[in-house]
């Protein structure tokens, strides 16, 4: 047969493209459990970093059930009752691309040695693609305990030091309230002066104003339900077997 | 196989052009080196040895088998399309690569990012079933695969090593620079961070060449 007729060059191509879907459907298929596993995992993790609690991504899933007490869907500073997704599995880029009031987001409640702190995922832009971030609050709403932040692809010796401890370490202890009002944390180029500003990277400054704006943009669908964490016994908060802890203390 | 095959006398597994086959990409045809292909991505996954190494194992697993795979097929394929196929069977494998990393090495696989996929676009391997796989039979075909990409590899490796070692101060992740020689815990050392920035990378392969070229004078170029 001729190998350059028109009919036999259509017959290769044809069997060629069958069999190479086939193939590449069987290695998708059968390789997508352990990938899905380890996207999970990972998200467990850092998830877990911002409460300090470093663990490798082996040991996400155990840790997780360990320190996550309960999960909640925000929408617009209320809890919704029957979410249409549960709170693990938002997708936080999708949430993130909506306004702000109509986000359904999630909201981790985490118990580390009898205390309670409440897990903020968020999502934002930086110079070359996605920054996201976790950042978790002591039980007044308002107080930082700890961040960890990750990003696709900032420049190495740059942007990329947001994901450093050295970055993330500085804002624990740093308040997203001002006298009841929300202000955010600015990551600003100075030396912080005040409880809501962090410093942000030199040579990264396109970076540092995503990470800002990402905080301020994720925070707020949240606000009006930490507000409510403020203030005593607050009605919608989950059922915990906890201790109390003093929170004029932190 | 084809009558032209057929004329040519059998070589043995590992005779003497098999071999030249296998280590003439390590210097004097060196893909990176000599013949300047694949620059992009050994600027791109060097800031570290250990994506480099699986940069280098990736690049040879897929180079071999398309070579492989394209001399199987080279009295099949219709001439009109060779480029198409030799793109579908390189495409094929590197996805499959793709996801194998993606399942079982996850951390390195973020690391390498997009680069795995952009092992399509590497001009070694379209370059080596152009001019090789196409004409030649499989088992020197194979050997053409494994030691132009033991010869990509080698580069990323030694580029790799420079730059972990100078820009962050370990390799393999282990610290070989002590803490306690910093400047931030009160030494007098210092990582050089611009060894972390892909131009770096780029000087690095310039010196090794300068190094190649001052020892085999057959590969400078008549002014």
């Amino acid at each position: 047969m001729d190998i350059n007729s028109n009919k036999y060059t259509y017959i290769f191509s044809i069997i060629m493209v069958v069999v190479v879907a086939a193939m590449l459907s069987y290695a998708a298929i059968s390789l997508k459990p352990a990938q899905d596993a380890n996207i999970e995992l990972e998200k467990k993790q850092e998830i877990l970093s911002s409460i300090n609690v470093i663990v490798t991504r082996e040991e996400a899933g155990e840790a997780f059930d360990k320190y996550i007490k309960s999960s909640l869907v925000i929408r617009n500073g209320e809890v919704v009752e029957n979410p249409t997704q549960p709170a693990f599995e938002i997708d936080m880029a999708t949430a993130a691309s909506l306004p702000s009031a109509e986000r359904e987001v999630p909201l981790f409640v985490a118990n580390v040695d009898g205390k309670e702190f409440y897990i903020i995922p968020m999502r934002g832009k930086g110079l070359w693609g996605p920054v996201w971030g976790n950042l978790s609050l002591e039980k007044d709403g308002n107080t930082v305990y700890g961040a960890s932040f990750g990003h696709k692809g900032e420049t190495p010796g740059l942007g990329a030091e947001i994901s450093t401890a050295l970055f993330s370490g500085q804002f624990v202890g740093k308040k997203i309230m001002d006298q009841g009002n929300f202000v955010s944390i600015a990551v600003i180029k100075a030396k912080p002066s005040t409880d809501h500003e962090v410093q942000g990277i030199s040579g990264g400054t396109i970076t540092s104003v995503g990470v800002e704006s990402m905080l301020k943009d994720c925070l707020s669908p949240y606000v009006d339900y930490l507000k409510t964490l403020g203030q005593a016994a607050p009605a919608a908060a989950p059922v915990m077997d906890t201790v109390n802890v003093e929170v004029s203390s932190l | 196989m084809s009558t032209a095959d057929k004329s040519k006398p059998k070589a043995g597994l590992f005779s003497k052009e098999n071999r030249k086959l296998l280590s003439d990409p390590f210097n004097m045809q060196n893909p990176v080196t000599v013949q300047v292909l694949g620059i992009c991505s050994s600027l791109a996954i060097t800031v570290k040895l250990q994506p480099a190494i699986v940069m280098g194992v990736s690049v040879l697993a897929v180079t071999a088998f398309s070579n492989l795979i394209t001399s199987l097929l080279r009295n099949l394929i219709p001439n009109r399309i060779r480029i198409i196929v030799q793109l579908v069977v390189v495409a094929a494998l590197v996805i499959v690569v793709d996801q194998i990393l993606k399942a079982y090495v996850y951390d390195v696989s973020k690391q390498l990012s997009v680069f795995v996929g952009l092992i399509i676009t590497n001009c070694i391997l379209m370059g080596r079933y152009e001019a090789f796989a196409m004409g030649n039979k499989v088992w020197p075909s194979a050997l053409d695969g494994l030691g132009n990409s033991l010869g990509y590899a080698w580069i990323l490796v030694v580029v790799g090593i420079v730059r972990e070692l100078t820009g962050s101060g370990s390799i393999m992740g282990l610290r070989i620079i002590p803490e306690s020689w910093y400047a931030t815990e009160g030494g007098f050392y210092f990582n050089n961070n611009m060894m972390i920035l892909p131009p770096m990378a780029l000087i690095i392969v310039g010196i090794i060449i300068w190094i190649q070229r001052s020892r085999n004078t057959k590969l400078i170029e008549q002014a």
